[in-house]
């Protein structure tokens, strides 16, 4: 059945569906549509919840993002399947619990609607956030794995993936999208997926009948634990990089110049592709769909003469990885607006023209 | 020989790292007698703030989360909202709950939530080095007081107990000390209040504990004592405030 939502619905669908237990959120624009979704439907959820033996579903209103994201941490911590949503500024303020949860090897799901910035900037769409998301974001060597939609299914589609990825490897995963991707609406296909009683959760807290106490914590004083605990984290890091890059190609055999976009800026890098195409000009697009792990394979292009252009509502961010990945072998350009700007159709085919 | 006195089950059998004269090993004893007491040591859930406390997991023998500094009460209501079966509590000091946590734990108390709170206030920040908090005593020197809190520049000691028990979800509020082995008695049963509310469903409790910190008081043990006694409860009086 497909049905029409907008892309913060569909995130907040795709959580109910993957058998999400406990949301907790601050309002800020453009997300708001997030947290009045699940404050609807988990509630409604619960009923069904104590029929089939499952958690509550828990809806909670937080007084900030610091204490949303405290009460993610907690709830996954409890062995809930847990998610927040946000926009830049609030998301900035999440850094430090983000931290705490990946030290402690808790599962999250986080989500982040970016608004132009820095500071209070504005409530446009952007994509300034792109490091903030990748490297980590908050204090110490950690990561999240972070899916990128660029439509509204996916939206839907990628929500259930990352609370998936985030059980499997007890990490958070964050979905990063932008006030475009976030408020147009499309028809979306729903997924037959049954809501998957909660997996066991061996190290979570709900009592230690039976068993020795557990205890959740990312402190470790004595010598030597927290570099044991850090390197046992990176291997985790460098499976996950092996197993979870993804990416869509696109006209990549012939292509002599290569378009590198993701979400809403890879849309407009498709329709500029096709009215390229048809005046003949051979350009392909690579859209990374993880932005970590950032896939590196289709960056080993066959023409050798391969020339890139890397597209993004911010002056410049995934524009270092995608250097990174082409390790200096073919030129890489870039085009991008920030603040409020898109870069245009037009603007793309121009520099295309300018290049070719 | 029948034996009538033994170890709680809730402690884990090893010295704690607390400084000699500290209340918090005494404090932590007193929750573990509460939880073995209740007979509710499998289905308890501790969160252990950023603090001196903050190894209180290695101590207490059940379940237990670390909570960021400050954020002990948000960790909380998402343990005990999954799990309204278990019973939760929090343990934290004055810096944790009463400067930055201040926010969760007003917003934690308002919306009712159905927790027990175990506060130690010792009127100075004790793992970083001794430290003005917000409870900090006029004319009390810290390391960043260094001439005694002044009203002019630090403000006054912080009543957040008084605060809190202005909120209606609050049901129980009490404030008690560590000075006297009869003092830690009353205590004792004040914890275990907190904890039976949570367990008749009847919200928010919070037991506020004057406790010593010799090391950062510049006093020896037994003079930390006499000053909750004689200084320390003149600005923080003892007893029930809600």
């Amino acid at each position: 059945m497909k049905i029409l939502l907008s892309g913060n619905e569909a995130i907040a669908q795709g959580a109910i569906q993957a058998g999400c237990s406990f949301y907790a959120g601050y309002p800020i624009t453009p997300q708001n549509e997030i947290i009045a979704y699940m404050a609807k439907h988990m509630a409604i959820s619960s009923a069904g919840q104590a029929a089939r033996k499952q958690l509550p579903r828990v809806f909670i209103q937080a007084e900030s993002e610091l204490a949303a994201i405290n009460m993610v941490y907690g709830a996954s911590a409890a062995g809930a399947r847990a998610m927040t949503s946000s926009s830049s500024p609030g998301i900035s303020l999440m850094q430090e619990g983000i931290s705490y949860i990946a030290g402690a090897q808790l599962p999250a799901v986080i989500v982040n609607i970016m608004r132009g910035g820095p500071g209070l900037g504005n409530i446009a769409p952007a994509q300034s956030d792109y490091f903030q998301a990748v490297r980590g974001g908050g204090h110490g060597d950690y990561r999240l794995i972070v899916l990128a939609p660029a439509s509204v299914q996916e939206a839907y589609d990628f929500t259930q993936t990352a609370f998936d990825l985030a059980d499997k490897y007890r990490i958070p995963v964050m979905i990063l999208g932008d006030g475009i991707l976030g408020q147009m609406m499309e028809p979306v296909q729903l997924s037959s997926r049954k809501i998957k009683s909660p997996a066991v959760k061996s190290w979570a807290l709900n009592g230690c009948r039976g068993r020795k106490p557990n205890v959740v914590k990312s402190f470790f004083l004595r010598e030597g634990d927290l570099e044991k605990a850090n390197l046992k984290r990176q291997k985790n890091y460098e499976i996950i990089k092996q197993q979870q890059a993804r990416f869509e190609g696109l006209f990549l055999a012939d292509a002599k110049m290569v378009l590198v976009a993701y979400g809403t800026m890879a849309r407009i890098a498709k329709s500029a592709i096709s009215r390229l195409r048809g005046a003949g000009k051979k350009v392909g697009l690579i859209r990374p769909i993880s932005l970590w792990p950032f896939p590196q394979q289709p960056f080993n292009l066959k023409n050798k003469q391969v020339k890139y252009l890397v597209l993004e509502m911010s002056y410049g961010q995934m524009l270092e990885d995608v250097r990174l990945a082409v390790d200096g072998r073919n030129p890489v350009e870039f085009l991008g607006r920030s603040g409020g700007g898109v870069p245009s159709e037009e603007q793309i085919i121009n520099q295309v023209k300018k290049i070719l | 020989m029948e034996k009538i006195f033994q170890r709680c089950q809730s402690l884990v059998d090893v010295p704690t790292h607390y400084c000699p004269g500290c209340g918090h090993g005494i404090a932590h004893r007193l929750v573990a007698e509460v939880v073995d007491g209740l007979g509710i040591r499998e289905k308890t859930i501790g969160v252990a703030p950023v603090g001196c406390a903050v190894v209180a997991y290695d101590y207490w023998n059940f379940d237990c989360s670390e909570a960021a500094h400050g954020r002990a009460l948000a960790v909380a209501t998402a343990i005990k909202r999954v799990h309204p079966q278990n019973i939760v509590f929090t343990y934290q000091g004055d810096g944790d709950l009463a400067a930055i946590g201040t926010n969760e734990t007003i917003h934690a108390a308002n919306r009712g939530e159905n927790l027990s709170v175990v506060f130690i206030n010792n009127a100075v920040y004790g793992m970083t080095g001794g430290q003005l908090a917000p409870t900090t005593l006029l004319g009390q020197k810290t390391s960043t007081s260094i001439e005694g809190r002044e009203k002019k520049t630090h403000g006054y000691p912080l009543k957040i107990s008084e605060i809190l028990a202005l909120l209606p979800g609050v049901c129980y509020v009490e404030r008690v000390s560590l000075d006297s082995p009869a003092e830690a008695l009353k205590a004792k049963r004040a914890i275990r209040l907190a904890f039976e509310n949570q367990i008749n469903n009847l919200g928010f409790s919070l037991v506020e504990i004057l406790s010593a910190c010799p090391t950062y008081w510049g006093l020896s043990p037994k003079e930390s004592l006499d000053w909750i006694k004689n200084v320390m409860q003149k600005e923080f009086p003892l007893g029930r405030i809600k």
